[in-house]
């Protein structure tokens, strides 16, 4: 695997221009210069500098403005982006990256080797929890010449690579944030990047434009003349705004789910849940292992097996998205196909229940378990609803309590709830966005950490294991291992592997093309005439 | 009303209004900082990964690590000196965020107002004079629909009819956003995005408008006065616009008054339809957001402003009606 590497690097530099040429041509339409793309972006994000914030509307953004060294193809292959092209040694420690030439920051200087090392080495590490993680595994990153960067790692760590994209470390121009506050620069509110299209306008509540950036280092692109995103808080508001044209594409959640079937009818409009593979978001019913008789893993996977899963996809969520089958989804890399948690079984739950000792009362209630409801939309009441429903086939009475998310957060933070439902990013790698729910290690009072307090020591070590280890084989066994622990466990109760649609007017072109979907560059999208 | 009691009663009435005001603030505070969440949790909670220093580094920056007595302090000391803070969240001044968005909301509520109490005195008098006819009858149906109709389901109707079927008038926004315009053009558009969410809001108030005038009007349509006038031969018209109106007019100004309190933070609902953008979404996303500097510096505003056409109100029932006397 590692002598072939480089060969399979130089093949994946040429890959994305061909691959992109060819899906213009087939659908025999030539790029064309111009116009205007109006989108939507909810809810409206606080700053756009990426890095100083990183909610989900500012990692849709701010990669039309920042870029980072790499992109990923819908399987996870990374793609070149600021680096043209990188080498990594046969023992898994030492990166090398070759940096495009000729690259210009939006304000008219050069982008060199010592903004990517400026980026990586202190304003992620300063900045973004995610980054810090990873980053603190480097020993050294240095600039060898203008348009080279090494870094060497203290230890192997194989899915390094996935945290050069540019929502998990954009390259920012160390020019305008070194020396500062990096959150107060006057560059948060005026991004400068190496992006194709740069910062011109943002009446808040209102909308934000960015125009094309005419020193874009590729050549003829970008091709549109610029982006607005429309800020429109209402969800039935967004949906007529795309159906009367007046905003071309929605992303992420501006659409409801129950909204899709009767956009999928029109002809002028395309729905597309493609290009979500990198962050492949799973949901679950989170759990507070401290709360009895949650803490017991045949409650768990009582309560799992009562639920439908396939009604949550197809009658919720109107068929966007599928039922999660373990922990990590199915788009993660080393997801084990085998590893399957048991079927929905009602039947079976209820005996479950019956042999754990959990008797009904005389109003066929076992036990009350209360229950917080994600606050970011009413398709997550909805679910909520639907659990009480299929809690109470197994004498479980969940006992709803609304909130908003200040509140979700502060108490899914403090560990102040008994369930509610969460979903988390999983960055393409289990050791990304996997681990970091089911370690004991990473029991903190913080939200997205092990919240649930769930510990098992032989998954602390399985994980590490992965973790450590060099060769993608190894990686895989401790991973299917952990996978088939898991499932038999369930920590969490595994609900859906979310997907967004992408909803867009088929005058646009070229929106999906990699495993980042909207949340890239958008130099190669057109519109055809 | 004698003006030389005036500047008497505008310093008594300023005093107590600053104490009003002052009190408010210190509510609102508490208020605000009692409920659950703090904007660290929330940007936590919507980063997708943290940790703890991530946390601490946030509390300290936004001034959340101090007691809550202190953080308070700092709070009034800044109010007093007209400084409402600044949004950490955001990164900006809070009297920016806020000034950016006062005249759109100030347009929308401003124009809806106007329209509500014209259309609404207007339709009322009609009403009152021909009560009992079909056109009583339809003014009161029509009234009476707006009142109870809720807001955001006025304004989804009006864009379905008016922006998806006939295509005449754009769904949300407040200008055309892309092209450059100037002058009349510029205004026309303004025009164009403005109406939909004016008549939304206007119609609610447009309905009570009608209501009101009509019954005080047919109130005091029976009264003497009025049968002396009309005994003595004064003209119809004249009857009803200086003997019967006038006297009607006075519950529609406290009305009045009160709605123009309201003109900041009243019109959330229609800014979230129409995507409008006021102050009153800045208001609810800063909740969301738990932004507390923000949210303070629009509840102090609306509160100047309450407290102001209360005070407006006050001096104008003096104008219409002279037997009223300004007392602080």
């Amino acid at each position: 695997m590692n002598l072939s590497r480089r060969g399979l690097m130089a093949a994946a530099a040429a890959a994305p221009v061909l691959m992109r040429a060819s899906e213009a041509m087939a659908q025999g339409v030539a790029p064309r210069r111009g116009g205007t793309l109006q989108m939507m972006l909810t809810p409206e994000p606080p700053v756009l500098q990426i890095g100083v914030n990183q909610q989900g509307p500012t990692l849709a953004a701010a990669p039309k403005m920042f870029q980072g060294l790499l992109s990923f193809s819908s399987t996870l292959e990374p793609l070149p982006l600021l680096a043209k092209s990188w080498t990594i040694s046969p023992d898994g420690k030492e990166y090398v990256f070759r940096l495009q030439e000729n690259v210009k920051w939006h304000d008219g200087q050069p982008f060199t080797a010592e903004d990517v090392v400026f980026s990586i080495t202190k304003f992620h590490m300063e900045l973004a929890p995610r980054a810090r993680a990873i980053f603190q595994l480097i020993e050294t990153c240095a600039a060898t010449d203008p348009h080279t960067v090494r870094i060497v790692l203290k230890q192997p760590f194989q899915p390094f690579l996935l945290m050069f994209d540019a929502t998990a470390a954009a390259i920012v121009p160390k020019h305008l944030f070194d020396g500062r506050d990096y959150r107060t620069a006057p560059a948060v509110q005026r991004p400068v990047g190496t992006g194709p299209f740069r910062f011109v306008e943002w009446q808040r509540g209102n909308f934000i434009r960015m125009d094309r950036f005419d020193d874009y280092w590729k050549p003829g692109q970008p091709y549109l003349d610029s982006i607005i995103y429309r800020i429109i808080p209402d969800s039935q508001s967004r949906r007529l705004a795309l159906e009367s044209g007046q905003v071309l594409l929605s992303q992420a959640s501006d659409i409801e789910p129950f909204d899709i079937p009767a956009l999928r009818q029109r002809p002028n409009l395309e729905v597309n849940t493609a290009g979500w593979e990198y962050f492949s978001p799973l949901s679950w019913m989170e759990i507070n292992h401290r709360v009895a008789p949650l803490n017991d893993p045949r409650v768990r996977r009582a309560m799992s097996m009562a639920i439908d899963r396939n009604f949550i996809v197809n009658r919720l969520w109107f068929g966007v998205g599928k039922p999660a089958t373990n922990p990590v989804a199915s788009t993660t890399r080393f997801h084990d196909a085998n590893a399957k948690i048991a079927a929905f079984n009602v039947r079976a739950a209820n005996e479950l229940l019956d042999a754990a000792g959990f008797a009904r009362n005389a109003q066929g209630v076992r036990f009350t378990v209360k229950h917080i409801p994600l606050p970011y939309g009413e398709i997550w009441t909805r679910l909520s609803e639907y659990l009480r429903q299929a809690m109470r086939n197994v004498g479980i009475a969940l006992e709803l309590e609304s909130t908003d998310a200040g509140s979700w957060a502060r108490r899914v933070g403090n560990w102040e709830y008994e369930t509610t439902i969460n979903f988390v990013y999983q960055f393409g790698d289990p050791t990304l966005g996997v681990e970091r729910t089911y370690v004991s290690t990473n029991i903190q009072r913080v939200t997205f950490t092990n919240t649930g307090g769930y510990a098992n020591p032989q998954v602390d070590a399985l994980f590490q294991q992965a973790r450590n280890a060099a060769v993608a084989a190894e990686r895989q066994r401790a991973f299917s291992e952990v996978q088939k622990i898991l499932v038999e466990e369930v920590p969490q109760i595994w609900l859906m592997e979310l997907a967004f649609p992408t909803i867009h007017d088929k005058k646009v072109r070229n929106v999906i093309t990699t495993g980042l979907g909207v949340h890239t560059s958008f130099d190669d999208v057109f519109l055809a005439g | 009303m004698e003006l030389s009691r005036l500047p008497g009663f505008l310093l008594r009435r300023g005093v107590k209004a600053a104490i009003v005001i002052l009190a408010i603030v210190v509510c609102n505070f508490l208020l605000i900082h009692a409920a659950p969440g703090d904007p660290a949790s929330v940007i936590a909670g919507q980063s997708g990964a943290a940790d703890e220093r991530f946390l601490a580094q946030l509390r300290e920056q936004f001034g959340l690590d101090k007691p809550l007595h202190v953080q308070l302090w700092i709070y009034l000391k800044g109010v007093l000196t007209l400084d409402l803070g600044f949004s950490h969240r955001q990164q900006q001044p809070v009297w920016t965020l806020i000034s950016e968005r006062l005249p759109a909301t100030l347009l929308l509520t401003g124009a809806a107002f106007a329209f509500a109490i014209t259309a609404g005195v207007t339709l009322g008098t009609l009403a009152a004079r021909r009560v009992g006819t079909w056109a009583d009858s339809v003014i009161t149906v029509i009234a009476l629909t707006f009142y109870a109709t809720p807001l955001f389901w006025v304004g989804l109707m009006l864009v379905l009819f008016f922006s998806v079927w006939l295509e005449w008038l754009p769904s949300f926004g407040m200008a055309t956003v892309g092209v450059e315009l100037h002058g009349i053009d510029a205004a026309l558009d303004l025009g164009k995005h403005l109406l939909l969410p004016a008549l939304t809001l206007g119609l609610f108030y447009l309905a009570v408008y009608a209501r009101l005038t009509r019954a005080t009007m047919l109130e005091v349509a029976d009264q003497d006065f009025v049968k002396t006038a009309r005994a003595k031969g004064v003209p119809e018209g004249q009857v009803v616009r200086r003997h019967v109106l006038r006297n009607a007019l006075l519950p529609v100004i406290t009305f009045a008054g009160i709605q123009a309190g309201q003109l900041i933070g009243g019109s959330i609902l229609v800014e979230t339809v129409f995507a409008w953008p006021g102050i009153g979404r800045l208001a609810f996303d800063a909740l969301l957001a738990r932004d507390y500097a923000v949210l303070l510096g629009v509840f102090f505003c609306t509160s100047v402003m309450v407290v102001a056409f209360n005070l407006a109100t006050d001096l104008l029932y003096a104008v219409v009606d002279p037997r009223v006397e300004v007392q602080g």
